[in-house]
């Protein structure tokens, strides 16, 4: 299951659409909203999505995880709009039947969806607010 | 040719909308990138810039038709 979501992310939810019997391994990550950036006091995020686009690149991480490390089943899910620290912005989970390509594909997935899944995060401080990673 | 450009992240801001029609000469997402550039230097300032045409990134040399889905993609920040 691949989703973008605007409601809080049910994690068990994500595991449980990611098991399988044939698995032996879920490994699950789970990304929070951290309250601070370099010891600015982070107020709020917003993450916005390309969705249609950002499902289709999804699937291609997905695919590429799949025939690499044999996962028997997978979920993903990224939240948007407005989302306060301490908060779940996403969750991945893989099922793989052994435990060592799970932690590979995991990482995999959660490493590559931030380089070219078009999602965008702006973070809000006390005196302003910045789109991450746009400038040097 | 006039086309429809979707804008997210930072380019929404600078673009100022979600959707902006812009006037451009030639057509691939080469000849896209210099009328945006043109219009709107302070894209000129990003770390990247890519380009989607119906939702798949595309290289510069790649045609545009009218009807395509053409949106920026400014350095992605999700997770």
């Amino acid at each position: 299951m691949i989703e973008i979501t605007n409601q809080p992310i049910d994690v068990q939810k994500i595991i449980s659409a990611a098991s399988r019997h044939e698995a032996g391994a879920v490994n699950t990550f789970i990304g929070t909203v951290r309250n601070n950036t370099l010891g600015n006091k982070v107020i709020k995020l917003e993450y916005e999505a390309y969705e249609p686009m950002a499902i289709s690149e999804i699937e291609k991480i997905i695919n590429q995880a799949i025939d690499q490390w044999k996962l028997t089943g997978f979920s993903v899910s990224h939240r948007v709009g407005v989302l306060l620290p301490g908060e779940i912005a996403v969750v991945v989970a893989v099922s793989t039947p052994h435990r060592k390509n799970s932690f590979a594909a995991c990482q995999f997935i959660i490493d590559t969806l931030k380089q070219t899944v078009p999602i965008w995060k702006r973070e809000f401080f006390e005196n302003g607010n910045e789109w991450v990673s746009a400038h040097p | 040719m006039i086309v429809k450009v979707k804008a997210f992240g930072v380019s929404r801001d600078i673009l100022g909308g979600r959707e902006v029609e812009l006037e451009m000469s030639g057509n691939s997402v080469g000849d896209l990138r210099k009328s945006l550039s043109s219009q709107f230097p302070k894209l000129d300032k990003l770390n990247s810039l890519f380009i989607a045409v119906n939702q798949e990134y595309a290289a510069d040399d790649k045609a545009i038709l009218i009807s395509d889905e053409i949106a920026l993609i400014p350095p992605v920040s999700g997770g």
